[in-house]
């Protein structure tokens, strides 16, 4: 099945862009999904593991942004220290597969897998994270709302690498929320799932919101008209009750195995409610904290 | 390439393409077998390793990337040294030793990765709460515990709770005891040999060529230019070179599978050929590669479709593509349904229910001179045996069958599978063959839970009594008969439920289509019917105005009313024992449920449920014997020759630990040589629950009789006993003591000195017209309780409770009954709440999802024991009745936490949304104001 699949290890970006460079290469880091979709398939394409590029790994704050490198595991996302704003991303990390998937699959391979269920998305996209991309004519940048362009879809040209996720510093205290709904508790693929941050001023009032919604489209989705309509908003007056299902109407949600379309609907506009409106439980929760300080 | 790294603590490198999966090299290469082979997609967890300390998936692991790094399996465990560990004990060891314990193994094929798992959570976390055990064992799927057991293991580990460890029990004392499984030890080291474990040295590789389409013309290409242009394939096989009768299955006068058809696959995923080859050869074919063309034709693809009037015939000899029908009639219950006080009707729909036991079948054959010999997993070595003769046309004796340990088989492993392929490859090559499933093989070409379509009305008298039912099913069988006409005959048995129901009419009909068979999954059906009965009789129950479990209780059968067969049971009815012992933990449930939703503000609604329900232990009124031999050896040890077998569920220890107390000799004075149709008799198949009962009882006898034979050699009067001591057997009568002088006495045929042999048939009778006669000789009997928590507005539903009594008989071993009650409570959940398999959709196990650790409530098991007169000391048979009432108890607390009733199973949040919303709706209309 993998006897003549031609292999190279590089250990360094510049090598491994050089390996891409033909165009004709499967990337391989931790693995999770490059396994599963082979399939019974005979592997012949030459595979470049990138998984010995350690530079790629490993989250940093910069000046304006964080960034993510692209073989970041989920686990390190869990486990590394990150402002508030990432409790959606981190709930997310939890969530991917199991405990093994966490240890091995990347942002990176999350993001370049571009499935429709993909856990990482949404809050990515609501972090307003944008990809980079390394080949061996450069680096370039593009958002990553652009760069999913449809099912198992993105811009990625064949020649390049995701190299890291940037997600801008401003909205870094905000609160954000990740809920996902599956059949079952654990390993389950989701029939909706939903990321919100939120950035209120002192007073409690929404300065930002940001709210995408994953496993109802082809690529995960923002919600711009209803970030748009809760600009403004007191938190102590309730955000979920805001939301209708007009909110949604961008969503393009099918029926699978795992749910009709028609549930997919009803349950993400649920889900959005619930998660805007465990931003004012958390906002509470915080209080009391300081007041305890 | 050589990759160099280290395994369990050895350095080792290997010569392999970089990107094989590293799960492949630990077993092929470095014969590490203990890490299994689940799924190969990271859907199941099974082969769970330890890389550089973390747990990951070997099968998404290249084995290129495994380079210089540090990896542990099961193999290695018990000798890992922990990072900073202070204590002689490694994590590992104490994981396994508590596995023992807890009876937290059955099958085994998950235990490797659970132990895994646990070990790496361990490690990082000494003493975790039960939260923190389900996070880290949540990815490793288990089908067989239910995963308390496993739970309670690793925290025990942990250190949050003991129990103390069982000793051996002494001579005479083993029945009652919680015995640590006699399997148990190569079950926790990984060196137990499943289907896939073994590959005798230059075996050739098997895959077979299926049907891409429910239903298929196909014709072949060249099929000799086509092994001529692929060097290391050696044959393609076909229909034509099927040596014997090319039709096989479980019930001979129904068998209707081909090896290969001749022309057209009725299913999606029928074999129509097989290619043989050298491994890496078969393995880098693609499917385009492959020398049949297809034409797909309309399938027949619901019972729908099969049953319309002038549908095309699936068998030609099965008019209107009925396979079979089953009835049992007593009384009058039209005349007593226009009479009855209260009557209900409703209709339910079931789907098919997948297996997924974690070990995908597999297995090797050779040809042994004139014969043939498989090793595969299987449940029915005998039955294997007579099916693949008549394959090969030759006479059974000249084919062995030897079962490995079963990594789980809830029935479908009754079937032939590889058995098949590999005999006609072996028999024409002259060499050893071997085949392994994949997952996706698994799951579309394997046999199914039958999808059901139930009507049903039942009525009652005013103070409850019931006095009749009238339920009528019809079962999609799929493309070939498998267990159908089992299912079409039990049903009709149960389908009244553990309830005395004078007036009864139950029909079933098994009806052919284009997919995938069903066949034998726990229960034969009767779960499926006992959905519907047991809703049906909540909804008798609320029109009455009567306790819902006061009803069943008044209507429980008992020693002396009849069965709806007409039979009287006279002893042994433990079902309104067991609804009696719900009792008060209904009462508790039923008002903190109360209290719960009297003020919930927010989505969360509670309910509880409860069904019952009964199951006849064997074969439905045909003769299902078991033999077991025993024999004395020279050195005072005891050879039990026991055909049954184990598929985790315990036998290995059961019939052992009966025969031991038969006897009256020490557990460890047996050693166990199991199900090989060349050195056991044939214990018949493992399945119907029937393996403690039936080869139990057979094992008791065989005991008593070697006892016998013992007293009669040393001249002592039945009132003797006998001392199995240090150096061989000692037969005392009070006064005097004599010691057999074992070395001395000749050997009979069997290499034994004294060898005892025995035969139980439980009786039946056969069934009349009407079906009224004695079916089973034994009936378990249970109920479950479901306490429910629905969110109301997501219709997603959590089981918070599962309480279950079960009337066993007599419980041989309480640890192996409650690993039976809690893996079926699992899998009755599954079904309830989210399994449904479509064919043609989602044939893996990330889009067929069964309950995880974290979806299995705290069970608890109440086991009360009335003894059966026929079964072994009392016992009878747990393994599908364990799963029977799970299911609709959940659904009737679904019910009484919501009002809705489903009428279409598994209960999966949209459905469930779509009757809250549906039923709200039909509010508004009655109250148009409200």
């Amino acid at each position: 099945m993998f006897a003549n699949a031609p292999y190279t290890k590089p250990r360094t970006l510049d090598e491994a862009v050089s390996l891409l460079a033909a165009g004709d290469a499967l990337i391989l880091s931790g693995g999770t999904d490059f396994y599963p979709a082979l399939g019974d398939r005979v592997l012949r394409d030459p595979v470049v593991d990138v998984s010995a590029l350690g530079e790629l790994r490993g989250v940093s704050r910069e000046s304006d942004h964080f960034r993510i490198g692209g073989l970041t595991t989920w686990t390190d996302v869990i486990r590394h220290p990150l402002p508030r704003c990432f409790d959606a991303l981190k709930s997310a990390a939890r969530e991917v597969g199991s405990v093994q998937i966490q240890n091995r699959g990347t942002v990176a391979g999350n993001l370049c897998n571009a499935s429709p269920a993909a856990d990482g998305v949404p809050p990515l996209l609501a972090l307003d994270a944008a990809v980079e991309l390394a080949s061996r004519s450069g680096l370039r940048r593009m958002q990553l709302a652009d760069f999913l362009v449809g099912n198992r879809k993105t811009q990625r040209r064949s020649d390049e690498l995701l190299t890291a996720v940037l997600i801008p510093r401003e909205v870094e205290d905000a609160f954000s929320a990740f809920l996902k709904l599956g059949a079952r508790r654990y390993l389950v693929i989701s029939i909706s799932m939903v990321a919100v941050v939120v950035k209120t001023d002192d007073k409690g009032k929404v300065l930002d919101a940001r709210i995408a919604v994953g496993s109802c489209s082809a690529v995960a989705r923002r919600l711009r008209g209803l970030e748009h309509d809760l600009v403004g908003v007191s938190l102590r007056d309730g955000l979920g009750r805001l939301v209708n299902a007009e909110h949604l109407a961008s969503l393009s949600p099918i029926d699978d195995v795992r749910a009709t379309a028609e549930y997919r609907k009803d349950a993400s506009l649920l889900l959005v409610q619930r998660a805007l409106d465990s931003c004012l439980q958390n906002q509470r929760l915080q209080n009391q904290r300081v007041e305890n300080q | 390439m050589v990759i160099a790294f280290t395994v369990n603590g050895r350095a080792v490198a290997v010569s392999s393409a970089p990107i094989q999966r590293l799960s492949r090299v630990l077993r092929e290469d470095l014969g590490l077998t203990g890490t299994k082979i689940g799924c190969d997609a990271g859907d199941c967890g099974a082969c769970t390793v330890l890389l550089n300390g973390d747990p990951v998936c070997a099968c998404l692991v290249a084995v290129g990337q495994a380079e210089a790094c540090d990896v542990t399996t099961v193999e290695g465990l018990a000798a890992s040294r922990s990072r900073g560990a202070s204590s002689s004990v490694s994590i590992g060891a104490k994981l396994q030793g508590a596995f023992l314990a807890h009876g937290a193994a059955q099958c085994g094929a998950c235990t490797p990765g659970m132990l895994i798992a646990a070990t790496a959570l361990l490690e990082n976390n000494a003493a975790p709460d039960e939260n923190e055990v389900m996070d880290a064992i949540g990815g490793v799927l288990c089908r067989c515990t239910g995963y308390r057991k496993i739970i309670a293991a690793i925290l025990d580990a942990g250190g949050k709770r003991t129990i103390s460890p069982s000793l051996e029990p002494a001579s005479g004392k083993a029945v009652g005891k919680r015995l640590v499984r006699l399997d148990g030890q190569r079950k926790i080291d990984g060196s137990e040999i499943f289907g896939a474990d073994e590959t005798p040295a230059g075996a050739l590789a098997v895959r077979a060529i299926r049907s891409p389409h429910h239903r298929a013309r196909f014709r072949f290409t060249d099929l000799a230019a086509f092994v001529r242009d692929h060097p290391g394939i050696e044959a393609v096989f076909t229909a034509k070179d099927v040596p014997g009768r090319n039709c096989y299955g479980v019930i001979t006068p129904f068998a209707d599978q081909p090896v290969f058809p001749n022309d057209e696959a009725l299913y999606r995923g029928e074999a129509v050929a097989a290619v043989v080859g050298e491994t890496a050869a078969v393995e880098a074919l693609d499917i385009a590669d492959l020398p049949v063309i297809w034409e797909e034709l309309p399938p027949l693809g619901d019972i729908d479709a099969a049953l319309a009037a002038g549908a095309r015939l699936i068998h030609e000899n099965r008019p209107e593509n009925i396979l079979v029908r089953g009835r049992v009639v007593r009384g009058d219950v039209d005349k007593a349904l226009a009479s009855a006080d209260i009557v209900a009707e409703g209709s339910y729909e079931t789907g098919f229910v997948e297996h997924a036991y974690i070990e995908p079948e597999a297995g090797f054959a050779r040809r042994i001179a004139d014969g043939v010999e498989i090793q595969a997993c299987t449940q029915s070595p005998y039955m294997d045996r007579n099916d693949i003769a008549a394959i090969l046309g030759i006479v059974p004796e000249k084919v062995r069958i030897i079962p490995t340990a079963v990594g789980g088989g809830f029935g479908s492993k009754l079937d032939l599978s590889v058995q098949p392929f590999l005999a006609v490859a072996a028999w024409h090559l002259g060499k050893p063959v071997r085949m392994v499933y994949s997952r996706n093989e698994s799951i579309v070409s394997t046999t199914k839970r039958h999808p059901a379509r139930m009507n049903l009305r039942g009525g009652c008298s005013k103070d409850g009594k019931l006095v009749a039912l009238d339920f009528a099913a019809d079962f999609n069988t799929g493309a070939y008969s498998s267990w159908g006409p089992t299912v079409s005959a039990r049903v009709p048995v149960h389908a009244s439920g553990p309830y005395y129901v004078p007036h009864y009419r139950a029909l079933t009909r098994a009806v052919h289509t284009n997919l995938v068979p069903a066949g034998a999954f726990r229960g034969f059906g009767v779960p499926q019917a006992a959905i519907a009965q047991e809703q049906l009789y909540d909804e008798l129950a609320d029109r009455v105005g009567m306790d819902r479990l006061e009803f069943r209780i008044l209507n429980a059968l008992d020693d002396r009313t009849p069965t709806v067969t007409g039979q009287v049971l006279g002893q042994g009815v433990g079902i309104r024992a067991c609804l009696e012992a719900l009792r008060p933990r209904w009462k508790a449930a039923r008002g903190e449920a109360a209290s719960f939703n009297l003020i919930a503000v927010g989505p969360l609604r509670r309910g509880v449920g409860v069904a019952g329900m009964w199951y006849g232990c064997g074969n439905t009124s045909l003769p299902n014997p078991s033999t077991v031999r025993i024999g004395l050896k020279r050195d005072g040890r005891i050879a039990l020759h026991q055909g049954a077998v184990d598929i985790g569920q315990g036998s290995n220890t059961i019939v052992t630990q009966i025969c031991a107390d038969a006897l009256g000799a020490p557990i460890e004075r047996f050693d166990l040589l199991s199900a090989d149709t060349s050195i056991t008799p044939d214990c018949g198949k493992t399945s119907a629950s029937r393996q403690t009962l039936v080869t139990g009882r057979a094992a008791q006898m065989a005991g008593e009789k070697l006892r016998r034979e013992i007293l009669k050699l040393a001249g002592a009067c039945d009132c003797a006993s006998i001392l199995f001591d240090n150096d061989g057997v000692t037969v005392s009568d009070g006064e005097k003591a004599q010691a057999l002088r074992l070395r001395d006495l000749p050997l009979d045929a069997h290499g034994y000195v004294i060898t005892s042999e025995a035969t139980f048939d439980p009786p039946t009778s056969p069934l009349d017209k009407d079906g009224q006669g004695v079916p089973y000789a034994v009936y378990g009997f249970g109920a479950h309780m479901a306490e429910i928590e629905v969110d109301v507005e997501l219709g997603t539903v959590r089981v918070l409770k599962v309480t279950a009594a079960h009337d066993v008989g007599r419980a041989i071993n309480p640890t192996l009954i409650e690993g039976q009650i809690e893996g079926g409570v699992a899998q009755g959940l599954g079904m309830a709440l989210m399994e449904e398999f479509f064919p043609g959709r989602g044939e893996n196990l990330h889009d067929y999802l069964i309950p995880s650790a974290g979806d299995i409530p705290p069970i608890e098991s109440i086991l009360i024991e009335d003894p059966s007169p026929i079964g072994p000391f009392g016992a009878k048979g747990i393994g599908e009745q364990a799963v029977i009432p799970t299911a609709p108890a959940i659904l009737n607390a679904l019910h009484d936490a919501t009002g809705i009733r489903l009428r279409k199973i598994p209960a999966t949040p949209d459905r469930v949304r779509a009757a809250i919303l549906a039923a709200a709706n039909n509010k508004k209309m009655e109250h148009p104001r409200g």
